[in-house]
């Protein structure tokens, strides 16, 4: 099954997605998802995973590390399936990072790897776009590359964890308005999720509604204003997003 | 945590590291060399994720095989929701302030996110109450003293910041929105000490508060 938080007439409900994309509300009406404004599943702190695919750290020209770099997003970074994200004025470098996540279901502390999947709702996408020339080297990536308003797309729901039987072995692939530019699969990833939930328990308490955005492979590229950016992860979900100028989204944002 | 804290300053918990002239300089000599080439041009941020609140009174546990250091820092509570603010309308965003101990492992490196030292359940008290942002004429000039069982340890001055509040709102808010009930922690001085299992933890700011916490060593279950 799939679950997801939409926005319908000012009101957020908590829906059921079926499998022509429409959503059914708690009162049995159904909508398309055109009609609805798709927001992010879920909303606790999110750990983002750096370097965790082997291909992707040596495209950076990294060794993989030993130990998961994980590093932090707050809510106010996230967006939902079909919105909108800006490309800041006068930076060389923006790119999209296609991602799967786990998200907890229950409070998980000192998890033991063969258990961790009990403490997961489910998977979801994330598009964990980053703007590279804000890199410094305090605490990268740092909050200004990674934490940026409306720029960590995710969804467009949550799937059971036994609708995915595999999670070892997706295939992980983002598109440039219809052209294929990433390919990868989640067996090359260095920690796997069971790896990361028992890492992350060891030393602090998980809560229902945290992520883990399990990191991305190789295959980066530049966006600009105008593309429409697709991230999909196979038997999860394809999180459509599209990008604005920074004008563009201050200005129709100051009108809401 | 007292109620109206905990109503006021429900938010996220964002922390500058490095925002103590003292502390930067001691640095800056390894900031020119790899692997961080430069010294920081923006504020170094940092966020303690909700696990980590802890209220005035509360137990903070010592990580079994761990360093544990206190963090005396001045919290501001954001008050109303602050994107791209300018530098003579940044203090209307701000609710108040509230005395922060940020507790910490040590870290002797800042070049990756400080996760596993800084987001351990319980390691960021906040207390004992929101002082309205009027009732404290300049906070530009506060002193920050932590006691360990009653003996003074650590001191300084907000007049040593690297930044001020406004500053770090105005550059803050630029890519990321502050909403109420957010706390931006501003930094911890130079000269973190230890605290062993059976400490009582003090952190005082100058007509803010008087924090208290206790240290307990983590049982392993």
């Amino acid at each position: 099954m799939k679950r997801a938080r939409i926005r319908f007439e000012d009101q957020i409900h908590s829906v059921q997605v079926d499998g022509d994309c429409s959503v059914r509300l708690s009162d049995g009406r159904r909508l398309a998802q055109e009609q609805v404004q798709w927001l992010p599943p879920a909303t606790g702190n999110m750990f983002a995973l750096g370097l965790n695919y082997a291909d992707h750290a040596a495209e950076l020209a990294f060794t993989p590390p030993t130990e998961p770099l994980a590093f932090i997003k707050s809510v106010g970074t996230y967006t939902g399936h079909r919105q909108v994200t800006w490309r800041p004025d006068n930076v060389a470098y923006m790119h999209y990072e296609c991602e799967l996540v786990a998200v907890i279901g229950k409070t998980a502390r000192n998890v033991k790897r063969a258990d961790a999947l009990d403490y997961l709702a489910g998977y979801t996408v994330c598009n964990d776009y980053a703007i590279r020339d804000y890199l410094e080297n305090y605490y990268r990536p740092n909050l200004r590359v990674k934490n940026r308003d409306a720029t960590t797309p995710v969804g467009p729901w949550i799937v059971d964890v036994a609708d995915v039987p595999d999670p070892g072995n997706l295939k992980l692939r983002t598109w440039i308005n219809g052209e294929l530019r990433q390919e990868g699969n989640t067996k090359e990833m260095i920690f796997d999720i069971p790896y990361l939930i028992e890492y992350l328990s060891s030393f602090m308490t998980l809560q229902p509604g945290d992520m883990i955005a399990t990191g991305t492979p190789e295959g980066l590229a530049d966006v600009v204003p105008g593309d429409e950016v697709v991230v999909e992860v196979e038997g999860v979900g394809r999180l459509v997003n599209r990008i604005v100028s920074e004008t563009e989204f201050f200005s129709v944002r100051k009108e809401a | 945590m007292s109620r109206t804290l905990h109503d006021v300053a429900s938010g996220t918990l964002f922390g500058v590291a490095l925002n103590y002239q003292g502390l930067l300089e001691q640095h800056l000599a390894a900031f020119e060399q790899a692997p961080y080439q430069k010294p920081p041009t923006k504020p170094v941020l940092f966020i303690k994720t909700p696990n980590t609140r802890n209220a005035h009174g509360g137990v903070v546990l010592q990580p079994a095989g761990e360093r544990l250091q206190p963090g005396p820092a001045l919290g501001v509570v954001i008050g109303q929701r602050a994107s791209r603010v300018s530098l003579d309308n940044a203090m209307a965003h701000v609710a108040g302030y509230v005395v922060v101990n940020e507790f910490s492992l040590p870290e002797d490196s800042y070049y990756r996110p400080a996760v596993k030292a800084k987001c351990r359940d319980g390691f960021c008290a906040l207390g004992p109450e929101v002082v309205a942002r009027d009732q404290v004429t300049n906070p530009n000039s506060l002193d920050l003293k932590l006691f360990v069982n009653g003996q003074l340890r650590q001191e300084n001055s907000t007049a040593n910041w690297v930044r001020d509040i406004p500053q770090l709102i105005v550059e803050i808010s630029e890519f990321m929105t502050l909403h109420p009930g957010d706390v931006l922690i501003t930094g911890t001085p130079e000269g973190r000490v230890d605290v062993q299992p059976g400490d009582r933890v003090e952190v005082e700011i100058t007509g803010v508060g008087r924090l208290l916490n206790t240290i307990e060593a983590e049982v392993l279950a």
